[in-house]
């Protein structure tokens, strides 16, 4: 769908309105998972492996069975067989198959009359275990002796005589690599490692699910796709998707971290079993050990420059583990590597690595922060060693409308180049910096999707309007939404309402993902109101007696569209609405589609630090975020997508990592030693939203939930290493690493 | 689970020494209940003994102030008295978790929960801190470095209880500083820790010091050659040199996911230095 016009005067769609779910949540009376009870509810809880990697020899329940309170036990027995390969993963991590793979995989699963029942039944299931040897390490899992976490599981493209651990392996690139790095004055090459992070939501997985015995279920969860619960549990419990009506909760933070199921199906074989509605709350040891922390990774990046700054040649292999099950992550990362240049000739190769870890799942741009992380590193350094201008450097390498990108397309309309001049026009870059002081800064791209998407506008009698959408709110698409139809329709804002369906209120929606909502729900809500507009003119017509196409709709009324028309008062949305029943009954308007045009998306970061070096210790001074939101719908939330981004990013450069030991053990599965940022760790983010409009939307609106986490892992190592004295090439750069660096470089 | 409030410390005394399983005290709660909370801890007993007489007041006694169990770092934070005497006791006890942790612990609850890494206790350490003990037999005193005796241990006998810690009075030209390492900059445990308390002449020689570190042993360590390298100095470079060399060597810390054995036992090292110069600046020492 093109946009409507390059220069347009907004009335609604640009402002800061009230957010629609504001009182709730600060006054308590909005429901997340956890929220909700049933008569004759039972509490379910889970037995989960204290092993890295085990078989499962026996699995003995009868105690447990018979304990007081004990309503229904299940197993990975209790599960269908799906015919998509993918869900078949998603069951065996809900409840392992015959080996456990991870630290917490689940194994069990126990519905009883109250929490403590459950907990104390837990203990009384007897599992024997036959241990086998772990690999939490990707390069390790790499190595063609290493300990096999799965067999047969490897895709064609993976060549023999790899560990049957390496899944995947995608390349791309383009021109001739040798022919450039040839001609280049100075290449680099560095290896880079990344630990493995926790999206950090709030709000731990919880569910409610009711399946009767008739056959027909209720399931009410914490997700970002109520549709995608569906697919995954019909298919796991072997029902149809017309039997299980999901309905998503309010949400507390999902990050990506919620775009799988782990508890549902369980909640769910527990109610069939039992008879009776069962209610599962994860705790946050279980979030950290058994739900899906991003991919750890180790990488090389080689890049060539002139002495004038033009990259010549560029190359990078990425090693991704995803945890215990097959995953995508790298190619994204290997897709999104170089993706902010224009190259002559670049190469990436990526390779997807199975461990005993958690089953990754997606955090926000999966598998692009970790990836620039690389590249932005290795174009700092050598802007270092050849005394450029950083900034310069990507202005006169950056990827402009019309460049072949890295990795196939041609870009269309991109922000890139405005993005970076607004940052060397913006006082940040120039401002005076301290001892031990560095800045940094980093470029970041992001696909962006647009996906599957049904709406629904209804007229109400009053004249307000109704907005039926499918994907849960998890960065204020209800306040865009509801702007963007207010702004179509020619009403004010408080006149709309939008909500988010179950279900069966609604055809099927993708999951709350891609960055898709505020660009792919906007696009089909505009959509379904230009389609109530046509349907509210052909009513006006009718009444007036005269053509459709003498009406015309203008300023949130229908008027006739010339003196030849006749001599008739404007109906306003209200009048209209007011006599539909005598006009043919009931208005409304909807639009379905599979969305395209999501148009890529870039952003720059610049980030001061100042290290201790005697402690290691790194204090964020100043952080500015730019990125080309296309049109920014509601800025504030635009602007707390650009600052949550860097606030993740600084978590995941600094100090955020899941630890395991040579057990193979989860050692820090709490937030006290999982070390999200405090609000006292972090400087005011200044934002800075540009606008270049999105060829591909109406109101040329552009996701911004996931670049903004892209570019902070570079941008904050470039300012440390700058200010250190020494590159830095593994995250998280806590203190103790950052110390070490600096006594082995006045050691020499 | 029990939960009991007795109404005397004899009572409580008693119900301590007879309980056969697993028993917990109630000051604060900041520790107990989160441990019963991640079920790290099931108690058979709870005891709740922060309505007791004195248990929630702060009182001037022979120059010094006495602490009750129950007094929370919030109120011992207010407190006048106690800040202009013992600046570093109470900048220790203050670092504890977050402002609403701070309605609720107590110096007691952080010392008897035997961490090497509790931050108010190095402060109290140096301050020659002295804590008093209820049990079947009576009331004693023992300063508070003898409580702790390994992670998670106390020196404590069965039906014994702090009831209240004593921070006695000091001369004039005498301050103390306590500072911790943590890679956030709050809602953390102390990867290492030091604390210095020192006494100044007029001319701004330290005639007393004594030098405490935490989390880099199993339990807070008092450093004699630490305070040996600052008395009779002005803390000049070469004092502070020998002052750091003597921290280090007292290090005996363990690798773990919270810090290697090298970083605890430099930054210690840092952190003394640093403690031991805001504390001469507190005690109005001018180098």
């Amino acid at each position: 769908m093109a946009l409507d016009t390059p220069k347009r005067d907004f009335k609604i769609v640009g402002t800061r309105v009230p957010r629609p779910d504001g009182i709730d949540k600060v006054t308590g009376k909005a429901a997340y998972g956890a929220d909700i009870t049933a008569t004759g509810m039972l509490h379910g809880r889970i037995l989960r492996s204290p092993h890295a990697h085990a078989r499962i020899i026996s699995i003995d329940t009868s105690a447990a069975e018979a304990a007081e309170g004990v309503k229904a036990i299940v197993t990975s027995a209790d599960f269908a067989t799906p015919d998509d390969a993918g869900i078949r993963d998603i069951r065996d991590n809900c409840l392992a198959l015959d080996k456990v793979l991870y630290d917490g995989h689940a194994i069990a699963a126990v519905a009883a009359t109250s929490k403590s029942a459950a907990k104390a039944a837990i203990r009384l299931i007897r599992v024997e275990y036959e241990i086998l040897p772990h690999v939490t390490d990707v390069d390790a899992a790499m190595k063609p002796d290493a300990p096999i976490v799965q067999s047969g599981r490897a895709f064609e493209s993976v060549p023999a005589g790899m560990s049957q651990n390496v899944h995947s392996h995608v390349e791309f690139g383009h021109g001739d690599l040798d022919a450039g790095f040839a001609n280049a004055d100075k290449i680099i090459e560095r290896t880079f490692k990344t630990a493995a992070t926790h999206q950090g939501y709030i709000e731990p997985q919880a569910c409610m699910a009711n399946l009767g015995a008739d056959g027909r279920g209720e399931l009410w969860c914490c997700t970002q796709g109520q549709y995608m619960v569906r697919e995954n549990c019909a298919a796991i419990l072997g029902i149809e998707a017309s039997q299980l009506r999901v309905t998503s909760s309010e949400i507390g933070g999902g990050f990506g971290g919620k775009t799988t199921t782990f508890i549902e199906p369980v909640a769910l074989a527990l109610s069939r079993k039992s008879g009776k509605p069962v209610k599962i709350v994860m705790t946050r040891e279980e979030v950290f050990r058994a739900t899906g922390p991003t991919v750890s990774t180790s990488m090389d990046v080689k890049i060539g420059m002139k002495n004038d700054g033009r990259i010549t040649a560029a190359r990078a292999e990425l090693r991704y583990q995803g945890g215990a099950f097959p995953n995508h992550t790298v190619e994204f990362g290997a897709q999104a590597a170089f993706a902010a240049y224009d190259l002559a000739a670049v190469q990436t190769l990526g390779w997807g690595v199975m461990t005993n870890r958690p089953k990754e799942v997606a955090y926000r741009a999966p598998g692009a922060p970790t990836a620039i992380y690389a590249v932005e590193s290795v174009v700092d350094e050598l802007c270092q060693q050849l005394n450029l201008d950083p900034l310069d450097v990507r202005l006169l390498n950056a990827a402009r409308k019309g460049t072949l990108s890295a990795y196939g397309p041609t870009f269309n309309e991109i922000g890139l180049v405005a993005t970076l001049e607004a940052a060397k026009n913006h006082p940040h870059y120039t401002a005076p910096l301290g001892e031990n002081q560095g800045r940094g800064l980093s470029c970041g791209f992001w696909f962006n999707f647009g996906g599957n998407t049904c709406v629904s506008l209804n007229l109400n009698s009053d004249g307000t309007v109704g907005v039926v959408e499918g994907n849960p709110d998890i960065g204020g698409s209800r306040a865009s939404i509801s702007m963007m139809a207010a702004e179509e329709l020619g009403i004010p804002y408080d006149k709309v309402r939008t909500v988010i369906a179950d279900t069966t209120s609604l055809g099927f929606n993708d999951v709350t993902d891609g960055s898709r909502v505020t660009f792919a729900v906007g696009l089909a809500t505009i959509e379904a109101a230009r389609a109530a507009k046509n349907e509210m003119c052909a009513r006006v017509a009718k009444l007036w007696g005269i053509d459709t196409d003498a009406v015309q709709w203008e300023d949130g009324s229908v008027k006739p569209a010339g003196p030849n028309a006749g001599e008739h008062a404007p109906m306003s949305i209200a009048d209209i609405a007011a006599i539909a029943d005598e006009t043919g009954g009931p208005i409304a308007g909807h639009h379905e589609v599979n969305a395209d045009g999501a148009g890529v998306s870039f952003g720059v970061h610049l980030v001061d630090t100042e290290v201790d070096p005697e402690t290691g210790a790194t204090t964020v001074l100043r952080y500015t975020v730019f990125q080309d939101a296309g049109k920014a719908v509601h800025p504030d939330y635009v602007e707390g997508q650009m600052q949550g981004g860097a606030v993740q990013g600084i978590g995941w450069a600094l100090n955020e990592e899941y630890i395991y030991g040579d057990d193979g053990l989860l050692q820090n599965a709490s937030l006290l030693d999982y070390r999200v940022p405090v609000a006292s760790d972090l400087p005011n983010i200044e934002t800075v939203i540009l606008e270049i409009p999105n060829p591909g939307h109406p109101y040329g609106v552009r996701g911004v939930g996931e670049t903004p986490i892209v570019p902070p892992l570079a941008a904050i190592s470039n300012a440390v290493s700058r200010a250190a004295g020494i590159r830095l090439t593994e995250l998280p750069m806590s203190p103790p690493r950052i110390l070490h660096a600096i006594t082995q470089r006045r050691d020499g | 689970m029990r939960y009991v409030k007795p109404d005397s410390f004899e009572n409580a005394a008693q119900l301590l020494f007879d309980s056969t399983g697993i028993t917990r005290i109630l000051a604060g709660g900041t520790d107990v209940l989160v441990q019963m909370k991640a079920e790290m801890v099931e108690p058979d007993l709870l005891i709740d003994l922060k309505h007791l007489s004195g248990m929630r007041e702060i009182t001037h006694e022979n120059g010094g102030f006495r602490i009750g169990a129950a007094v929370s770092g919030a109120e011992l934070g207010e407190h006048a008295g106690v800040n202009a005497l013992w600046p570093g006791v109470v900048e220790g006890m203050e670092l504890i978790g977050s402002t609403q942790v701070q309605g609720r612990a107590t110096m007691v609850g952080n010392l008897c929960n035997g961490s090497p890494a509790a931050d108010s206790v190095p402060a109290m350490v140096t301050a020659g801190a002295i804590a008093r003990i209820h049990g079947p037999d009576g009331a004693r005193d023992i300063p508070v470095y003898e409580v702790p005796t390994g992670p998670g241990k106390t020196s404590l006998a069965r039906g014994e209880f702090i009831t209240s810690i004593y921070l006695p009075a000091r001369p004039e030209n005498a301050s103390d500083a306590y500072l911790r390492f943590i890679p956030r900059t709050e809602m953390d445990i102390a990867v290492s820790s030091a604390a210095v308390s020192l006494e100044l002449d007029s001319k701004g020689i330290c005639t007393e010091a004594k030098v405490a570190i935490g989390a880099v042993a199993p339990t807070v360590r008092l450093v004699d050659d630490a305070s040996a390298a600052l008395i009779g100095t002005s803390l000049d470079d070469d004092a502070i040199t020998k002052l750091v060399a003597a921290v280090e060597a007292a290090c005996s810390p363990i690798d773990d996911k919270r810090g290697t054995i090298a970083f605890r036992t430099k930054t210690a090292g840092v952190l003394a230095k640093r403690a031991a110069k805001i504390a001469y600046a507190r005690a109005g020492g001018t180098s």
